[in-house]
């Protein structure tokens, strides 16, 4: 699995950081996010996922 | 506002609308006894006719929208504007109308498009951030205490609206901005005139004007003597005109006010109603960040729907929606939906809740998810350890709902332990 997540599209909600906390992150200046894993492990697959899919800006892309 | 963009004369009778339509209404009233559940009209309309035309209360129609896909679809795509000021935007009530049209201090970033919004929110993101919202666990645990410790000090009989859900978010809000707390009844009163469905545009707009008052005049005072608010640093930052800072502290501080508390009280009432879902609760703490998902999506307090106006034309299901046309949201009718929550109809706090929309969806998603989780994680905890013997102390037929405002929730609710 490999992340992208675009940081011009990200709204700064940080529902990623919750859903998977160990692979996103967010910026302290303004909150954007910010990817601590771009590869992570097939552990964290279905949480990087789910982040995926509840991120309100679809700034996260995923990729097998 | 020139005559041609008021909504009642930007909106004709809509060639797609099939002659046999029921007349469907906007705000919906639910069914007597089921005061947690959507109006049976709207719930029908996403079965049914998902995409379909409803009449708002000055008699103008717009598009409603009901399922969790299309709603996603709508908030999240730019083709549907978020811009007030857009001919054929759809207005809830003659207040919210007045709000977006009034002046250009009353608008705010949650009306407008990218790219003012985006420049505007970012201003903000970093205030809201999960670790620094985190990092005030304590700070919040301490408030909750103190307000418990004071409730429940020598009585056993409250009103948690009064004394419990409404204090609580007030003062985390008004110490994050740096707002004084004992201004509180001056700015609830007003933000609960701007909320309510029953205020008339001149009402709202005496409101409206107040608290733009209140907050030009704070700014001033932050100028001289900044501290370490949210408030502070906006005004240091230069970058926002008088009126910007004034329309922006005062969004914040409304939006941190009815929400959260709301959420609390209804959520409170919900589990009181559903004691196999409390009893589980109690044993199970951990569950509590799930269980307030699932509370958030169950109970859907932004109950009137999120409005847009589309830009371009947009084929939605099998519905064409034409430009200038007026869109509402129906967030509570998607959060019920069979597709994404099977069993949505039954509060379950087990359930894997997180793909609810309770805090909108796009780049307009509540900025302030991360504090009310957190407020809600530790008020709704808090309260269940401390009062294991909290009951209801009316009938519940006697709670008073909030049919009549913005945000849904209970004007009171008085509670014995």
């Amino acid at each position: 699995m490999r992340i992208h997540a675009d940081q011009e599209k990200c709204c700064g909600a940080g529902s990623c950081v919750l859903a998977a906390p160990d692979v996103f992150d967010q910026r302290d200046e303004d909150g954007i996010v910010v990817v601590l894993d771009a590869e992570p492990p097939a552990a964290l697959h279905d949480a990087v996922r789910e982040a995926a899919a509840i991120c309100p800006a679809a700034a996260i892309s995923v990729t097998d | 506002m020139t005559t041609a963009q008021r909504p009642q004369e930007a909106h004709h009778a809509h060639p797609d609308t099939p002659a046999s339509a029921d007349a469907l209404t906007v705000p919906a009233t639910r069914a007597t006894g089921c005061p947690f559940d959507p109006a049976p009209t709207v719930e029908r309309a996403r079965r049914e006719e998902p995409v379909t035309r409803a009449t708002l209360w000055d008699g103008s129609s717009c598009w409603l929208v009901t399922r969790h896909e299309d709603v996603r679809t709508v908030l999240g795509d730019p083709r549907f504007s978020a811009d007030a000021a857009r001919p054929g935007f759809p207005f809830l009530t003659a207040g919210l109308r007045e709000l977006a049209t009034g002046t250009r201090a009353s608008r705010t970033f949650i009306r407008q498009d990218d790219p003012e919004h985006a420049r505007l929110r970012r201003m903000l993101t970093a205030e809201f951030m999960v670790k620094k919202v985190e990092a005030m666990r304590p700070e919040v645990q301490r408030l909750t205490d103190e307000l418990l410790d004071a409730m429940t000090d020598g009585r056993n009989a409250a009103d948690l609206v009064a004394e419990f859900a409404l204090p609580l978010p007030s003062l985390v809000i008004c110490l994050l901005l740096g707002v004084p707390y004992e201004d509180h009844t001056f700015f609830q009163q007003r933000s609960a005139v701007l909320l309510s469905l029953r205020s008339s545009a001149e009402e709202a707009r005496a409101a409206s004007d107040e608290l733009l008052a209140y907050m030009t005049h704070l700014a001033e005072a932050k100028r001289e003597r900044p501290d370490d608010g949210i408030f502070s640093r906006l005004v240091a930052r230069g970058e926002l005109d008088s009126e910007e800072i004034a329309s922006m502290g005062r969004l914040l501080l409304i939006a941190g006010h009815e929400t959260t508390a709301n959420m609390t009280a209804l959520s409170t009432l919900a589990l009181l109603r559903n004691p196999g879902q409390l009893a589980r609760l109690r044993s199970e703490p951990s569950l509590i960040k799930g269980a307030v998902e699932e509370l958030l999506r169950y109970l859907t307090i932004v109950h009137n729907g999120v409005p847009r106006v589309a830009v371009e034309d947009v084929t939605l299901g099998c519905r064409t929606i034409r430009a200038g046309e007026g869109v509402l949201c129906a967030l509570n009718t998607a959060n019920r939906d069979e597709a994404v929550f099977p069993g949505g109809d039954t509060l379950d706090v087990g359930r894997d809740a997180r793909r609810h929309i309770a805090f909108g969806f796009g780049v307009h998603q509540c900025l302030g998810q991360p504090l009310a989780r957190v407020e809600l994680q530790i008020a709704l905890e808090t309260l269940l350890r401390r009062l294991p013997g909290l009951r209801l102390a009316v009938p519940f037929e006697e709670i008073p709902f909030r049919h009549d405002m913005g945000i849904y929730g209970v004007h009171a609710l008085p509670v014995a332990w």
